[in-house]
């Protein structure tokens, strides 16, 4: 699925949200949509993840003892970010993993065709850490469910937090982010779209209104 | 992409796109089984059926410890402890399966097509664990599985297949998938094992083995089916061994960094010298080891598409 010269790498209606990155570097940058309300920019997304890195440090003391694991896709990016940011910050390399929940979803008996299954990689001991769970948007809170769950299985951390970039409402669960980048009231119908390319620059969150 | 098929009957009808799905879940999967809590929630509620027509354990075992593993629930139907004894014809015991409300049935039988028919007459998914001397998929696609995880390229790749390829549902599987795949597959064996007009599906035949080795990347050796000595398929064991037998001084006519496969049960000092099947080569357990991933990959790919 190609659109504006970006690849739209994963697409979940259930979970609402699409993660594009450029297949090349894009020569054509995407056209603005009519449908489309941009809620971030580039440069907020950085600023908001900069507040973010603040935080956690804040909240946890430093960097000892602290590790990040983003859902994927989308959260493994922002994960990736804010291991950057918290080296800047504090001069510590955190350790980050990757976590793909599908296995743990709540509507895998529901569904007729299952879905793709992607790597989950959590390469470091989760025992007395402090376990940041990054997410791009925070909706039903189904997938940080699913994402506790696989986390337990892997091991038992200290204590698990959430990051998210975007908290556009509507709980299902009773599931709380400890990091907001932004809160965004939406409605049920509308579509948040977290777009991220490799290098930061085209970085964008958009409405798209149906 | 998704596997978009109520069953899992062969290779030959599996497309390329469809191997590659299920070798790329199998590696989610391997991550999995590497786990200290090996288990995963994703077939919560299923139920899924071992039905055993023929004696085996290794399928068996591997087959209950995937559904296990995904936290299907697991029954083993065995011919000697039902009802079949009794008369009752496949189709009505799968059909009393079903009754139970099992979601998938993973067949083994010792007719060919036994699977097709029972596909036919069923709703439940059914998975082909070997079907007389025609298929036995889910073995092909560890095999497949074990080769890419050496970090193997089937475009272009060199295989023999060695032994009683006629009586091997394992050989048929590989054969149709590897072709597929772009490999370079040879047969290797007595006149009196090579299924006639086998050419047809794409390998070259060899009846000598030295020369079928030469700079192979992947050896796959059968089982030597001892039960068959006397059905004027092979004088004796000795010559049989002698013939075509792996040793360590065969294997140097192969590539370098050739591997050396075989579906088990392995006959020590009969089809392959001890020291080779324990040789650094040798991937023997870790097809066994793979086995498991490969099928909580088909289990969990098959458990979405009849419901």
């Amino acid at each position: 699925m190609q659109w504006g010269g970006f690849f739209i790498s994963g697409f979940d209606k259930n979970l609402d949200r699409i993660i594009i990155l450029p297949m090349t570097t894009p020569t054509n940058k995407p056209t603005d949509r009519k449908d489309e309300k941009l809620i971030m920019d580039a440069g907020d997304i950085s600023r908001a993840m900069m507040r973010i890195a603040h935080e956690i440090l804040e909240r946890n003391k430093g960097g000892k003892d602290l590790a990040l694991v983003g859902i994927r896709t989308g959260g493994v990016h922002l994960a990736h970010r804010l291991v950057k940011r918290i080296q800047s910050i504090e001069g510590v390399q955190v350790p980050i993993g990757e976590l793909d929940i599908t296995l743990y979803r709540d509507d895998l008996a529901l569904r007729k065709n299952q879905p793709i299954l992607r790597k989950t990689s959590v390469p470091f001991d989760m025992t007395n850490k402090v376990v940041v769970l990054v997410d791009d948007v925070l909706f039903t809170g189904r997938t940080i469910r699913a994402a506790m769950d696989g986390l337990m299985d892997l091991g038992r951390p200290e204590e698990i937090q959430l990051a998210v970039l975007v908290d556009r409402g509507h709980r299902q669960l009773p599931i709380k982010a400890n990091y907001i980048g932004k809160n965004l009231p939406t409605s049920r119908e509308e579509q948040v779209q977290v777009l991220l390319d490799e290098a930061g620059e085209d970085d964008r969150v958009v409405i798209l209104q149906s | 992409m998704s596997l978009k098929r109520k069953d899992l009957l062969s290779l030959a009808s599996l497309s390329v796109d469809e191997i590659m799905l299920v070798l790329e879940t199998a590696d989610s999967f391997k991550e999995v089984t590497g786990r200290e809590i090996k288990k995963v929630p994703a077939l919560r509620g299923k139920t899924v059926v071992n039905l055993f027509f023929e004696p085996s354990t290794r399928t068996r075992t591997s087959f209950e410890l995937a559904a296990k593993r995904l936290s299907a629930d697991v029954i083993n139907f065995s011919p000697s402890s039902s009802s079949v004894v009794k008369g009752e014809t496949l189709l009505d015991t799968a059909r009393n399966i079903e009754a139970m409300q099992a979601d998938i049935i993973v067949l083994r039988h010792s007719s060919a097509g036994a699977a097709e028919t029972l596909a036919h007459g069923v709703k439940s998914s059914v998975i082909n664990a070997g079907d007389g001397w025609h298929e036995h998929p889910t073995q092909a696609l560890l095999d497949l599985y074990t080769i890419r995880q050496r970090g193997m390229n089937f475009n272009g790749l060199r295989v023999a297949i060695v032994g009683d390829v006629s009586h091997s549902r394992v050989a048929r599987s590989n054969i149709y998938a590897l072709i597929k795949l772009g490999a370079e597959v040879r047969l290797v064996g007595p006149p009196t094992m090579m299924p006639s007009r086998v050419e047809k599906l794409g390998p070259k035949v060899y009846y000598n083995m030295d020369e079928g080795l030469r700079d192979v990347h992947v050896i796959m050796m059968l089982r030597l089916q001892l039960e068959r000595q006397g059905r004027a398929q092979f004088p004796t064991i000795r010559e049989y061994s002698r013939l075509y037998g792996l040793t360590a001084e065969r294997m140097r006519l192969a590539d370098a960094g050739a591997i050396v496969m075989h579906p088990g049960p392995i006959n020590r000092g009969v089809e392959i010298a001890p020291d080779v099947a324990d040789s650094l080569s040798s991937v023997i357990l870790d097809q066994v080891a793979n086995g498991v991933a490969v099928r909580m990959g088909i289990l969990y790919l098959m458990s979405g598409a009849n419901s």
